[in-house]
């Protein structure tokens, strides 16, 4: 079985699906046997879902009229 | 293996049918048009998490040259990502011009440090049952988008682009011309930095303080 910290390692990957099948059989090995390293997976998830929800930017009013006239006046 | 898209951001793009057949009959302009005004939210917002303050400047320095250029683009799909490949470039630019001497990174150093690690063993939430997420929650968009601002545009470009935007990293290489492994090389030390940035900023700002006592 891979270490905690070569588990840990590739936790990222693992979540964006970017690790080969070998790794993947590895990384879960690990986690079924690994609580603490479980604990971190769901750390990771939550940051990333964090990053995702603060994506995000509403877009003033006066910001959006001044970007529509640039495109109106290319548009003519 | 086959990397899976974070796809968190309700994508503005607008319906999949042929802009060119637009260009065809003579209305180019106008489809250059639609599509600009389909994506102007969508790009704003990568534009306000690249380069803060400039964004709305970066977006007029992409709409301009997306018109003089919209003749380059052949596939009416793919006008979106390709707006947003302008976008990019353009807030690279800013940032190079805006750039003070960027702080030296010790990556060494920063390859040993975990967010995980450093909120267990600093305890910032001694009561708290699961104080991991709690540190998590203290954190509002504004601290994030905040904290990415704080991270180099090498590194800040791949963090925004996957898992804001949700694009894949083979898609982010080629929107940067740079191979891929070096896109996953920037996303691994970004992700590092990001949450080395986020500890600093959350000790600075006070957001752990109140669970201090």
């Amino acid at each position: 079985m891979i270490s905690c910290h070569e588990a840990v390692g590739r936790l990222w990957q693992y979540l964006d699906n970017a690790v080969d099948e070998v790794d993947r059989a590895r990384v879960e090995e690990h986690l079924a046997r690994c609580r603490r390293c479980c604990a971190e997976m769901e750390f990771a998830q939550e940051l990333r879902r964090v990053l995702a929800d603060s994506a995000d930017v509403d877009v003033p009013d006066d910001v959006m009229d001044r970007l529509r006239r640039t495109v109106e006046e290319m548009d003519r | 293996m086959s990397e899976t898209r974070t796809d968190p951001v309700q994508r503005t793009t607008g319906p999949g049918r042929d802009l060119r057949q637009g260009a065809a009959a003579g209305t180019a302009t106008l489809d250059f048009g639609e599509l600009a005004r389909q994506q102007l939210p969508r790009l704003y917002s990568i534009a306000r998490r690249l380069v803060g303050d400039d964004a709305e400047d970066a977006v007029q320095d992409c709409l301009l040259k997306a018109f003089q250029r919209y003749g380059e683009l052949r596939v009416a799909s793919s006008g979106p990502a390709w707006l947003v490949t302008i976008l990019v470039n353009c807030c690279r630019d800013r940032g190079r011009s805006r750039a003070r001497s960027p702080q030296p990174v010790d990556f060494e150093q920063l390859e040993r440090f975990s967010l995980y690690r450093k909120i267990a063993y600093e305890d910032p939430f001694p009561y708290s049952d699961s104080l991991h997420l709690d540190f998590l929650a203290g954190l509002g968009p504004e601290d994030v988008r905040a904290v990415l601002l704080r991270l180099p545009m090498l590194y800040r470009l791949p963090l925004v682009l996957v898992y804001m935007d949700g694009f894949l990293t083979k898609e982010v290489a080629r929107m940067l011309g740079v191979p891929l492994g070096t896109v996953q090389a920037r996303l691994h030390r970004g992700r590092k930095l990001f949450e080395k940035e986020l500890w600093d900023y959350a000790e600075q700002n006070g957001l752990m303080r109140e669970a201090r006592g």
